[in-house]
């Protein structure tokens, strides 16, 4: 339901009734073909906000090119007509389609749910009104949204990086960090937006691919590249990319002269004032929530932060203070992509916790007419050749294209279409293949890698075998590597359409094949992350194993006091290890350890080993790899050889029993990243400032007089945390600076402790004497991750991490399927990301669950009985372990191969090796390809 | 409330990728999602983005 709002909530959990205000398109969604005409035609030109107001749009438009719905609307503020009856109206004259309709009006729904998830996202702060560093007065000056789309091929400039204010390349960009965050000043913001340090450096990267010695700068109060593989980014980007990055305090943006160049003067770390010229300076703009969102807070009833996010508790981060309600993404708090897609699972995580008693009651399974057998027909192709817009049209000659292929064998019809992956065309090429006939079927388009699913869709709809299509992909391998020899191109798609032509004229049905799933889960791990994502299961109605290398659950939690925000663990952690223990779809393995895993997706056969050294095989259709991390053991600043020198983990014990060492002691110095991103661990250990800053806290406030530093490389009190840091400055606890190359060292002297490091604000050595040193130590795979992934068949990065299939789009999920990942396994995390995650890992795992049987496709190797002499060759190169040898059973007493083809993914090295031609993979065949490839030789 | 009462439905507000995650994840385990967008398409803020780090995929 598009430009649609909620009005109100009303109801309970389990039972909500939701109104929904639909505002008039005056475009009616059936007829609209997204032609274009209408915006050609219309003459009134508005900032695009889908540009960041950098280009225009018209009041008839399309949000973006590739936009879902693609169908176009009237901005009713901006439309000529809508404003002046009898006025303009061109666009209903050129529409074809007959699909504008200023009559359309405001439709109020109201409809019955569940449960509500709200997911309103952020809007960029927008430093206008505060005219911050000069944007609105200065056309040099942009936000880092702007220079999105500047950076984009869709963008106003086709991704031509060149100033406003006068189209001249642009040489020395400036990006300014902060702007809407970290600043109670102008925007009241006080939290830190978490994104803008990692985008502002991802922007500069790319900016400088784009223009060849562009200078970059990053001006920054504190680097905060936290997530995972950040800072090896941030390091690229400065070692060898080039991006200079400076730390200091910003104090103004002077347009230098008439020139449109810009003069920033700031602050260095030496306290020395400067100034540089630029001739863009991008402003990072940081998240915040929007007025509308707050209202719609107000209309859910929901509470929220002192930082105007949904308030949520770390132990239940996708909940919001009204039962039945949830949310995720942005609304909660600011945070990254990953984070968000993460949160997005977890939401729904949570509502089927809540409604599973009504699972499958009002979903339906899509139905398609029954398959028509074309096995015996002669081949008849239908070739559609997609525009993609200008993508591919703006390079290669369509019509030529078009004209060509009608000439080519067994084709009998071609039509060209404006996107042929929009649901119109999708609507016209079941009608036509109806129509004409048609049983095999070309689209030359784009990559079947993103398309080709759709396609398959569209010909089941038209009761077609869904692998009687073939795509000739000329956008990505021709169009745009080409974009500079045009009638090459056009010869080239020509080819390709050729090719796919000859090699679908031999394409034959094929079926997919089902295999049914075991409805358990396996979750490996009893802490935190693996109780949570096994509880979430288990209630919504799933039986579950927990396995647990030790006799306690709880794990890293078992040594944490208080969350972030305050939450006292071991309390909650309690209920937790309550609930898990008393749900009787859990059955709980302590002691136990992974020591094989056998089968696919649905069909799991892992084997535990008791300590005893008894073990079982347990049957199940995922798996939830949740083992956690553990503390690193520094070989610095004395740890261990002195007594006062301890981990936070440790201190935070010592602290609670009032030990004497921390109780008489006045002078306490924290010395962060031990351990974390130095060369061996270039990553950030995400939890450890904040732990310091708040531990520092307690102790001032226990007693005011405490002298107390915290020596860091950059503070990393991201998010709402930032609260807490600002506090800490504000009690006067003392932050001290220091670079990897300038460490501080730790030497005994009598009771105490001197603590060296190097201040380069005074460019001078100081001396702390300290009573107690804390080392903000490192969070470390656990030892036995990387055996445990060498049975899993998952990847561990080189940090010893497991890595995920897709670092921004597939965060919980394993390349390998039914395999999922959360907690401190993945990477080091707070509470709440670990709870985060483990819910997406549950809901991802319920996708398979809530299923009888998984579909795999069709493109498996299958074993040619007359030609196989089981020569094994093919069961060495099979990567997936798919293929064994086995006797044929039969008089002969020879051998033959056998393909598993749950496990099989049809890479066809099987079909490569073989000498006897014994094997093949569906849909590719010997002839298939043979053909393309005559096709391909045959001008 | 009984179980039964239940309805076996989900409204999610916002079409950014959170919110499409949401849905999918819900749809593909058997509810019904109603997906409220404010704006004219889906797609969010990232939609609004040239690429992504760290592999410098497209947005889209």
């Amino acid at each position: 339901m598009t430009l649609s709002e909620v009005t109100g909530i009303a109801g309970d959990a389990g039972n909500f009734t939701v109104t929904v205000k639909e505002a008039p398109r005056y475009v009616d969604m059936e007829k609209c073909i997204a032609c274009g005409a209408c915006t050609e035609k219309c003459p009134k030109k508005v900032d695009s906000e889908y540009d960041a107001a950098t280009g225009k749009r018209k009041a008839i438009f399309v949000k973006y090119a590739q936009a879902v719905p693609l169908k176009y609307q009237i901005d009713a503020e901006n439309c000529i007509r809508l404003k002046k009856p009898g006025a303009c109206g061109f666009c209903e004259k050129v529409c074809d389609a007959g699909a504008i309709n200023f009559n359309d009006t405001e439709k109020i729904h109201s409809i019955n749910v569940g449960a509500v998830i709200l997911s309103p996202g952020f809007e960029a702060y927008d430093p206008k009104p505060a005219q911050v560093w000069g944007y609105g007065d200065f056309p040099n000056v942009i936000t880092s949204l702007q220079l999105e789309r500047y950076l984009s091929a869709s963008g106003p400039t086709e991704g031509h990086l060149v100033r406003p204010s006068d189209g001249k390349p642009v040489n020395k960009v400036a990006f300014l960090q902060c702007v809407g965050s970290r600043d109670e000043n102008l925007c009241n913001n006080g939290y830190c937006s978490s994104v803008c340090c990692m985008y502002a450096i991802k922007e500069a990267v790319i900016a400088k691919d784009h223009v060849p010695g562009l200078a970059t700068s990053i001006f920054y109060m504190d680097m905060r590249t936290h997530g995972k593989e950040f800072d090896r980014y941030m390091d690229r980007a400065k070692n060898e990319v080039g991006v200079r990055f400076v730390r200091c305090k910003v104090n103004g943006v002077e347009p230098a002269g008439s020139t449109g160049d810009l003069r920033i003067s700031y602050v260095n770390e030496q306290g020395r004032q400067l100034e540089e010229y630029y001739d863009l300076v991008v402003l990072s703009v940081g998240l915040q929530t929007s007025k509308e969102t707050m209202a719609l807070a107000d209309i859910a009833g929901i509470s929220l932060t002192a930082d105007k996010f949904a308030a949520t508790s770390d132990f239940a981060p996708v909940t919001t203070s009204r039962e039945g309600i949830f949310t995720c993404g942005t609304f909660s708090g600011p945070k990254d992509i990953p984070q968000s897609v993460v949160e997005g699972s977890a939401a729904a995580a949570a509502v089927s916790e809540v409604l599973a008693p009504a699972r499958h009651q009002l979903s339906t399974e899509a139905t398609f007419p029954e398959e028509l057998d074309v096995a015996n027909e002669d081949p008849r192709l239908g070739v559609f050749v997609c525009h993609c817009g200008s993508n591919i049209a703006g390079v290669v000659d369509v019509a030529a294209v078009e004209e060509y292929a009608k000439s080519l064998p067994n084709v009998v019809y071609v039509e060209r279409n404006l996107f042929s992956c929009s649901q119109d065309t999708q609507d016209m090429i079941v009608k036509r293949i109806r129509e004409q006939k048609l049983n095999r079927i070309v689209i030359a388009a784009c990559t079947p890698r993103t398309h080709e699913p759709l396609f398959r869709e569209t010909l089941k709809a038209a009761g077609l075998n869904e692998y009687l299509v073939e795509m000739a992909n000329i956008r990505n391998q021709n169009a745009w590597v080409h974009s500079d020899t045009p009638a090459m191109a056009t010869a080239k798609a020509k080819d390709l359409v050729r090719m796919a032509a000859a090699k679908v004229t031999y394409g034959t049905s094929l079926k997919n094949i089902s295999v049914p799933i075991t409805q358990k889960g396996l979750v490996i791990g009893g802490g935190v992350a693996g109780m949570t994502a096994a509880l979430n299961m288990a209630e919504q109605g799933f039986d579950v194993h927990l396995i647990e290398r030790t006799d306690v659950l709880g794990g890293n939690a078992l040594h944490l006091k208080h969350t972030w925000s305050g939450e006292h663990i071991p309390g909650r952690l309690g209920k937790l290890i309550d609930k898990v223990i008393w749900n009787e779809r859990i059955v709980i393995h302590k002691q136990h350890e992974v020591v094989g895993v056998e089968g696919f997706v649905g069909n799991f056969r892992t084997t535990i080993r008791s300590r005893e050294g008894q073990t079982a095989t347990i049957e199940h259709g995922v798996t939830v790899v949740a083992t956690g991390g553990s503390i690193y053991s520094p070989d610095e600043y004395g740890y261990r050889r002195l007594k006062k020198v301890v981990n936070s983990i440790e201190f935070d014990k010592l602290h609670e029993l009032k030990e004497k060492h921390v109780s008489s002691a006045n002078t306490f110095v924290f010395i962060q990243c031990v351990g974390s991103r130095e060369e061996d661990a270039m990553y950030c250990s995400k939890v450890c400032c904040t732990h310091s800053v708040q531990t520092a806290i307690r102790l001032k406030k226990e007693d005011p007089k405490r002298n107390i530093f915290i020596l860091f490389r950059d503070m990393r009190t991201y998010g709402q945390r930032e609260a807490l840091y600002r506090q800490a400055r504000k009690m006067g606890i003392i932050f001290i600076n220091y670079e990897l190359h300038g460490k501080p060292t730790v030497t005994e002297n009598g009771q105490v402790l001197d603590v060296e490091v190097w201040d380069h604000v005074l460019h001078r050595p100081l001396k702390i004497v300290a009573d107690m040193v804390i080392l903000a130590s490192a969070i470390r795979p656990k030892d036995n991750a990387k055996d445990l992934a060498k049975m899993l068949k998952v990847p561990v990065d080189g940090d010893g991490f497991f890595i995920e299939a897709h670092a921004k789009l597939r965060p919980v999920d394993f390349s390998t399927d039914g395999m999922f990942v959360a907690g401190l396994a993945h990477y080091p995390k707070p509470m709440e990301e670990s709870v985060a995650q483990a819910l997406a890992a549950s809901s991802r795992a319920a996708t398979l669950l809530s299923k009888m049987a998984v579909s795999l496709d069709a493109i498996k190797a299958i074993v040619d009985e007359k030609n196989c002499d089981g020569c094994a060759l093919c069961v060495d190169v099979c990567p997936y372990k798919a293929i064994t040898l086995m006797d044929r059973g039969d008089e002969s007493g020879g051998k033959i191969v056998a393909v598993n083809v749950a496990k099989c993914k049809g890479c066809g090295l099987c079909m490569g090796t073989c000498p006897k031609r014994g094997v093949y993979v569906a849909g590719f065949t010997m002839k298939q390809i043979s053909s393309q490839i005559q096709a391909a030789l045959a001008v | 409330m009984l179980d039964n009462n239940k309805i076996g439905s989900v409204m999610i507000v916002g079409g950014g990728v959170t919110g499409m995650q949401a849905a999918l994840d819900l749809a593909d385990s058997g509810y019904y999602v109603y997906l409220v967008e404010k704006s004219g398409a889906i797609g969010g803020a990232m939609a609004q983005l040239d690429k992504t780090f760290p592999t410098n995929d497209c947005s889209m």
